[in-house]
């Protein structure tokens, strides 16, 4: 622990603010010892198991080669032959008709794409004019297809690769069984099987199809984007994209050559206001929401539910209706400022810019995110308040203890340590808040100082929306996506580390 | 004795009374957007705002035209759109995240824990990035433009399984004696699941339904981009923010305002109903009563 460069006597002598300070740099310095460890003792471990596994499956496939008969080596090139040869009808038929769809595919499909994956194409689409004065056009290569299709093929390769396995082992495996004189599985006990032992399989087949298909393959599609030019001026169909190594990250960190626009800047001052976004938007709305729920639940108020209801009807609206509306309430031209002219509390012409100045703006979204967020932890912290013991309270009082210490002292560890969960999925989907600043803002007022349309309230989610949508710098976009994952990692992987409530939940399943 | 007494309970009411008019000053804050949109939405007067707060002209106009004129902005169609993913996405949602969960908390299998770990990290990704690439995908599938509906769906179900956190909690609470009493007689893991489990889910199913059910209609990045700027295509959100574009924002203020009433309304009502599910599905069990 932090302990160990001062003596715990000095630690103890410390007020509470030096202990905090204490506590807060010692962090921080043991976090690249964290990083360190990280990449000396987990990967090389996880490497070390994936390397066994690998072995053992070579090892596997080795003995079926060595003592398979006639019908296992027949499976090594067609699939489910041995369970066909002893009428195991269903696995083998399945077998063998994956592998049929398999070549089919490659043949017709994946194999030119393939081919085409190590230059992303290679012939430009051709435009000339015939002699009625029309554009003609002939086919080109398209990269993006070519990259997209490129890596569905590889996956699919990755599971024949698989399959090819789990065939050989299956078809020793039941060659064993027929030498050892054993039953082996008929096809209803085999989909029994699905109902039971491998009722997982079932459950979660088209579930994680799903996860496959639309988050795992366009994820790595955004990866692989990331060294490539795709930009407006590279847009397929008519033009070609390539692969241009690591160009795009030298933007981003300032020594790129193509473009000789600040990415480095913008990057770093949207980052440093998405961080201080995050905080204070997570924990105001905690605070305070909190506070709102302590002071409803207080002994002798009347009308508890009419309080609660009438702040929890902001959850039930949607959130783009009130965010709009408040971006239209609070505009130059908008209710607010017409309201406080028409009573003579501002000039006319001379409104009071909630969203068009800088920092302001930055004040007015904090205000209204707390607006849509007290609600909600009103509503959650509520029922967990009830739950602690009165005679913590009791206690305090008799000890001397105002309302405030016992806040401090009772109730926000108290909460802390119950809602520490949602503490962190909150703070993280503030990072990635989309709409409360794009309904917002937009992300404006814009500036000059910032490239890649990025306005002063951007978040780096909305200034990735602005990069693909308005600038079409797909290359780049893919860029400081993997940047904000990281980002996002790294500060989920710290906050989980420090929170004993998750430790607790996780001993608990 | 008795004056310190009651000197304390003066204390005591004059805090109540200063937590009363906290609370009246709070519910007024957070009133007034809501009492100004219903307000605004049966003005008479075009443009975007007044310098008085009472319209002079009453009117149910901009509900009517809403309804009738779909020349620029076809709103029973993005109603009509939206109700349709809603629905279908709620059930198909429902379905997944269950069965995920399920299987996650009660089954045991080798690739229990690292799926749980994929998905976690899987969810740190910017979703939106890979937009693109599922635009392609659905392109390659056909699913664009005039099938561009069941796209949009398949985008909003595909990954719900990487929600399973909060109903797998739930799961993780039922007593695991129930599914071995269940098994002893002679049940399969199928039978455990929709026999045992199931019935006893139900606060989480509520909550799961009325999550998936409201998310759709504030929807806007996903839409967005899949409608591509075409108006057929939109949903609720992107619809209406198009109402709010500079050029047209003074026609159509009063008007976004009536359909910001429309759909607020039955989500509000189908909300402030199964309330009390949706506070204990957040709090994940943590809360009694």
């Amino acid at each position: 622990m932090a302990q160990t460069t001062v003596s715990e006597l000095d630690y103890l002598k410390m007020t509470a603010w030096q202990k905090f300070c204490y506590k807060f740099t010692g962090f921080f310095k043991r976090l690249p010892l964290l990083f360190l460890n990280f990449f000396k003792i987990t990967i090389p471990a996880k490497a070390k198991k994936f390397w066994q596994t690998v072995k053992g499956c070579g090892l596997t496939v080795g003995r079926a080669a060595k003592y398979g008969d006639w019908k296992t080596r027949t499976s090594f090139i067609l699939f489910g032959f041995s369970q066909l040869a002893r009428k195991q009808w269903l696995r083998g038929v399945l077998l063998l008709v994956f592998e049929l769809v398999f070549i089919l595919y490659m043949a017709l499909f994946g194999g030119q794409y393939l081919g085409l994956l190590g230059s992303l194409g290679k012939l430009e689409r051709g435009e000339h004019l015939d002699e009625y004065g029309n554009w003609v056009y002939s086919e080109g290569d398209n990269s993006l297809l070519i990259l997209l299709y490129g890596i569905l093929t590889i996956m699919f390769i990755i599971c024949f690769v698989y399959a090819w396995y789990k065939s050989i082992k299956s078809a020793y495996g039941t060659q064993l069984m027929v030498e050892a004189r054993r039953k082996l599985a008929t096809a209803k006990e085999d989909i029994n099987a699905l109902n039971d032992e491998q009722y997982h399989k079932t459950l979660l087949a088209v579930p994680l199809a799903g996860l496959t298909i639309f988050t795992i393959i366009p994820i790595i599609f955004m990866i692989f984007l990331a060294f490539t030019n795709y930009d407006q001026y590279h847009m397929p169909p008519t033009k070609l994209f390539t692969w241009i190594g690591w160009d795009n990250f030298a933007n981003v960190f300032g020594s790129g050559l193509s473009q000789a626009e600040n990415f480095g800047y913008t990057f770093a001052r949207l980052l440093l206001w998405t961080v201080i976004w995050a905080l204070f938007a997570t924990f105001s709305n905690y605070i305070l929401g909190m506070i709102v729920a302590i002071i409803i639940n207080k002994k002798g108020i009347r009308f508890k539910k009419l309080w609660r209801t009438i702040l929890v009807m902001t959850i039930a609206v949607p959130q783009f209706v009130s965010l709009l509306l408040m971006s239209q309430m609070l505009g130059d031209n908008g209710a607010i400022n017409k309201l406080l002219e028409g009573c003579g509390l501002i000039q006319p012409g001379n409104p009071i810019p909630f969203l068009t100045d800088g920092t302001l703006a930055k004040v007015t979204i904090i205000v209204v995110n707390i607006w849509i967020g007290i609600p909600y932890t009103m509503l959650i912290s509520t029922g967990i308040l009830m739950n602690i013991p009165e005679d913590l309270y009791e206690s305090a009082k008799i000890d001397g203890a105002g309302p405030v210490k016992a806040f401090f002292k009772i109730t926000l560890p108290y909460m802390l340590h119950v809602t520490a969960p949602y503490l962190i999925t909150q703070f993280i989907g503030n990072l990635n808040n989309f709409n409360v600043i794009y309904l917002l803002t937009g992300g404006g007022p814009l500036t000059s100082e910032f490239t890649g349309g990025a306005g002063k309230t951007d978040l780096l989610i909305t200034w990735l929306y602005k990069l693909v949508m308005q600038k079409q710098l797909y290359g780049m976009a893919a860029v400081i996506s993997i940047l904000m994952f990281i980002v996002t990692a790294v500060v989920s992987l710290i906050v989980y580390n420090r929170s004993s409530a998750v430790k607790n939940e996780e001993d608990f399943m | 004795m008795t004056k310190k007494y009651r000197s304390k309970k003066a204390v005591e009411r004059g805090t109540n009374a200063a937590i009363y008019i906290i609370l009246i000053i709070i519910s007024i804050l957070w009133l007034f957007p809501f009492f100004y949109l219903i307000i605004q939405s049966l003005r008479g007067e075009s443009g975007i705002a007044t310098a008085y707060f009472f319209p002079k002209e009453w009117t149910f106009d901009n509900y009517i035209k809403l309804w009738t004129d779909t020349k620029d902005y076809n709103f029973p169609k993005w109603y009509g759109t939206t109700l349709i993913i809603s629905l279908v996405v709620t059930v198909i949602q429902t379905t997944i995240v269950l069965i995920t969960s399920y299987a996650l908390s009660r089954l045991r299998f080798k690739l229990r824990k690292p799926l749980m770990n994929l998905m976690l990290i899987l969810g740190m990704f910017p979703g939106f990035m890979s937009m693109t690439a599922v635009y392609f995908l659905l392109k390659l599938f056909g699913l664009t433009q005039d099938m561009g509906l069941v796209g949009l769906i398949l985008v909003y179900v595909a990954s719900s399984c990487m929600g399973y956190y909060i109903s797998k909690g739930f799961f993780d609470t039922i007593p695991k004696s129930l599914d071995e009493a269940a098994r002893i007689d002679g049940a399969n893991r199928k039978t455990v699941f929709f026999k045992v489990i199931l019935p006893l889910a139900k606060p989480i199913i509520i909550y799961t339904v009325l999550t998936a059910f409201m998310a759709p209609w504030g929807e806007y990045m996903f839409a967005s981009l899949m409608a591509f700027g075409d108006q057929s295509y939109y949903n609720v959100a992107v619809g209406m923010k198009a109402m709010l574009d500079r050029e047209v924002i003074n026609d159509y203020f009063t008007r976004f305002c009536a359909a910001a009433v429309t759909v607020s309304l039955p989500i509000t009502i189908l909300f402030m109903w199964l309330q009390k599910y949706y506070v204990q599905g957040v709090t994940g069990g943590s809360v009694k009563g």
